[in-house]
């Protein structure tokens, strides 16, 4: 794929930031970049937009990534989305959570852009 | 009923303040691509205006706390951002505030055993050094270090 679209859902800018950089530094065929600050907003974007790619937080106001997860997984054109999560919520529970949840991924803060990219190639490859 | 957590004993806690060291120092280097010198004395805290505060609750109930500078804020977000440091604006804050969010999480994930026992608040970041923090704790654990000529003060002050 080299028109990918990513959704980054964090609810710090600098971070969505940080992620959009690392990820087209990992030369991974970055098209659009979307953004949201929570899952909520995250939702409608994905209610509005193709995407093919999220990358996503845990901690966030309003909805957390891991409610984001589980109602994405109940939206038909979310179908076969896959979703990383990039968090600091590193515990063996958490990640349990989030793979239980729907999450293809999990990525823990802080990161370099070699290991976003270790995390987001294997899920896009196996994207159907 | 709550279990024994040996990362909670007076043993246990013996290792937090290298923990912590460690989880300030991976974060600058991965996040910030810097090495920190570590301060053996406490700086004075004239000058530094901005604090970012992490709740932690659980297990382990306190608060993990950055203080800095507003230059050292700016340098931080240039290099979080690949940016001039004069650009850096309100982003400061927020580079602040996620900077001591992954210093939280990472020294969380540092003590065996605390992971999924303790849950960490999102960032809150206070600008302006005039105020008192009375956050109702009886332990409290200091690191300082030096980020580009600017000090940097990290706190971890903790409930019993």
């Amino acid at each position: 794929m080299d028109d990918i679209r990513t959704l980054i859902v964090d609810d710090s800018a600098v971070m969505r930031k940080i992620v959009e950089r690392s990820l087209r530094q990992a030369g991974l065929g970055i098209a659009q970049v979307l953004e949201a600050s929570n899952g909520a907003e995250a939702l409608a974007a994905v209610q509005q937009h193709r995407v093919d790619l999220i990358l996503c937080d845990i901690n966030m106001p309003v909805m957390d990534g891991l409610e984001f997860v589980k109602q994405l997984a109940g939206m038909e054109n979310a179908k076969g989305v896959p979703v990383v999560m990039i968090t600091t919520e590193g515990s063996e529970g958490h990640v349990v959570q989030a793979l239980s949840a729907g999450a293809r991924g999990y990525l823990r803060k802080p990161f370099t852009s070699d290991q976003v990219k270790e995390h987001v190639l294997p899920v896009l490859a196996k994207k159907p | 009923m709550n279990a024994f957590n040996p990362a909670l004993s007076d043993r246990g806690r013996e290792c937090w303040l290298p923990a912590l060291q460690l989880s300030v120092q991976e974060v600058f280097g991965l996040m910030l691509g810097c090495e920190l010198e570590v301060l053996k004395e406490s700086p004075s805290e004239e000058g530094l205006e901005i604090t970012s505060m992490v709740g932690l609750a659980g297990q382990l109930c306190g608060i993990v706390t950055v203080r800095c500078s507003a230059k050292a804020a700016s340098r931080m977000a240039a290099r979080m951002l690949g940016i001039e440091a004069d650009q850096a604006g309100s982003q400061k804050w927020d580079a602040v505030g996620e900077l001591c969010n992954m210093i939280a999480g990472n020294f969380k994930n540092k003590i065996t055993g605390l992971g999924d026992g303790c849950m960490l608040s999102v960032p809150t970041v206070i600008t302006g050094g005039d105020y008192n923090l009375h956050a109702m704790v009886n332990e409290e654990i200091r690191a300082a270090f030096l980020f580009e000529e600017e000090p940097v003060v990290l706190g971890l002050e903790v409930h019993n």
